[in-house]
């Protein structure tokens, strides 16, 4: 138990390796549904769900799993299998539990189960706290941590997008511009902004 | 030959256990769903354009089933399909309900402004400021998106800033409903003649303070209505139009004048 550390991966997540907007993983989702806020925030706690549930699973799979047996390289595989049904399962337990709930969720928890974002965050986690094979205290704790704070990190980054997107499309913009291309502008002067953060280190 | 074996096994293993467990799940989690949303599911586009104002055909289909839902939203569905709907359904299409729109806002001037706004004359832009420039967050901001919207030239633009709708000219497209940034148009069926023009969920003491036409909570039209037809719900009296026999006398009860008359 590292306080530091936790901090780190805190800040870190949302901040300054912000999946989206540092390592360039979760495009998709990021341009096709930024465009109102609304779906964009459903979108962003999807996200939060799926990543930690994963991480959470993933964690348990990797140590129990494929470190005693030796078979690390089926890692991205079982991975995909894993989360994919998972969530699924999920979504079904959800759906009886708390229709509400399933219809904020809705159509996006389907759609990101196999996003790269998500696979993206497991295999960092295991490559993170798994060095040298074996787990180091608390490394289950960091790896929840991790899954969820990159989700808050990737809804941080929906949410400013769907903002400035709502405004943007009441701009006088030329014709060749308007939509997906001053998206794409956009998302690189906001990538650029979250640079800076790299700037202090943790 | 545990090299060869662990793998294979690990990954076959985990394979069933999900799909053993999903299977499972899927009987034990099974909804007790009415089966006609199948059905009209089948029968709907099923390219979830949205411009039913659903989220997506199975929810437009689940909502038709419940009754919520009126078949004609759906602007893509083809006359074959949508009598068939009707058939599994238990209606006959010709019953699908005209509507048309009504403003739930009757501020304007007399409702008071936050602050003097000076940017892009678009209803969408203004309520991105600060929540709009009217002092009531559910007022009407008066910079004519529905105008706009409309394809039909039923709505224009009163000298008070309101939008005035004509319904003889209002087709009941909604158009002009998605094109409110406040939620203020609403689609009511053609036999409805009552409507009430306010959309404020505040409390009395807050309205008296931003409006002086917002409903005030004092329920006076809930004792006058002789079917109970009329009720407050959220501190706005609401009507609800299979009871509503437009007989008027709410609009004659209302101490803010705020029940309207319609053709």
């Amino acid at each position: 138990m590292d306080l530091s550390l936790f901090l780190s991966i805190i800040i870190g997540n949302i901040f300054i390796n912000n999946f989206i907007l540092f390592k360039f993983l979760g495009l998709c989702p990021f341009i096709g549904v930024s465009k109102k806020t609304g779906p964009a925030l459903s979108m962003g706690v999807a996200v939060i769900f799926v990543m930690t549930l994963s991480s959470i699973i993933t964690w348990c799979i990797y140590h129990f799993l494929l470190l005693p047996f030796n078979i690390e390289f089926l890692r991205t595989i079982s991975f995909i299998l894993v989360i994919a049904s998972s969530v699924q399962l999920a979504e079904m337990v959800i759906l009886k539990t708390n229709p509400t709930l399933y219809r904020v969720l809705g159509v996006y928890l389907p759609l990101i189960t196999t996003n790269c974002a998500v696979l993206g965050v497991t295999v960092l986690n295991v490559n993170m706290f798994f060095k040298g094979g074996y787990a180091p205290s608390a490394s289950f704790l960091y790896t929840v941590l991790q899954g969820f704070c990159a989700g808050l990190g990737f809804l941080l980054a929906m949410l400013l997008m769907s903002g400035i997107r709502e405004r943007l499309q009441l701009q006088d913009a030329p014709e060749s511009l308007k939509g997906i291309p001053a998206a794409f502008i956009i998302a690189s002067l906001m990538s650029l902004a979250f640079m800076g953060f790299s700037g202090f280190k943790f | 030959m545990t090299q060869f074996l662990a793998p294979i096994l690990t990954l076959t293993g985990l394979g069933l256990l999900f799909a053993l467990v999903l299977t499972f799940a899927s009987k034990k989690f099974a909804l007790v769903q009415d089966p006609r949303i199948r059905e009209v599911m089948e029968k709907l586009p099923g390219a979830n354009c949205g411009s039913c104002g659903m989220a997506g055909c199975a929810r437009f289909a689940e909502a038709l089933a419940k009754g919520e839902a009126a078949l004609d939203n759906c602007k893509v569905c083809s006359e074959e399909a949508a009598s068939e709907i009707a058939g599994i359904l238990g209606f006959e299409l010709s019953l699908s309900e005209k509507k048309a729109v009504s403003l739930r806002c009757h501020g304007g001037k007399k409702a008071g402004d936050k602050f003097i706004y000076q940017g892009l004359k678009d209803c969408q832009a203004a309520a991105q400021l600060l929540g709009g420039q009217k002092l009531c967050s559910y007022a009407c901001l008066g910079f004519a998106n529905c105008q706009r919207a409309c394809p039909f030239g039923a709505i224009r633009m009163s000298a008070e800033g309101l939008p005035v709708i004509d319904i003889e000219l209002c087709t009941g497209c909604g158009k002009c409903v998605q094109a409110c940034p406040r939620d203020l148009l609403v689609l009511i069926p053609r036999r409805g003649k009552v409507y009430v023009g306010c959309s404020s969920r505040d409390p009395a003491k807050v309205v008296a303070r931003v409006c002086e036409v917002g409903c005030i909570v004092c329920k006076k039209c809930e004792q006058a209505c002789p079917v109970e037809a009329i009720k407050v719900v959220e501190n706005l009296a609401v009507i609800d139009y299979d009871k509503c026999t437009s007989c008027g006398e709410c609009i004659k009860a209302c101490p803010r004048k705020i029940i309207f008359g319609r053709k």
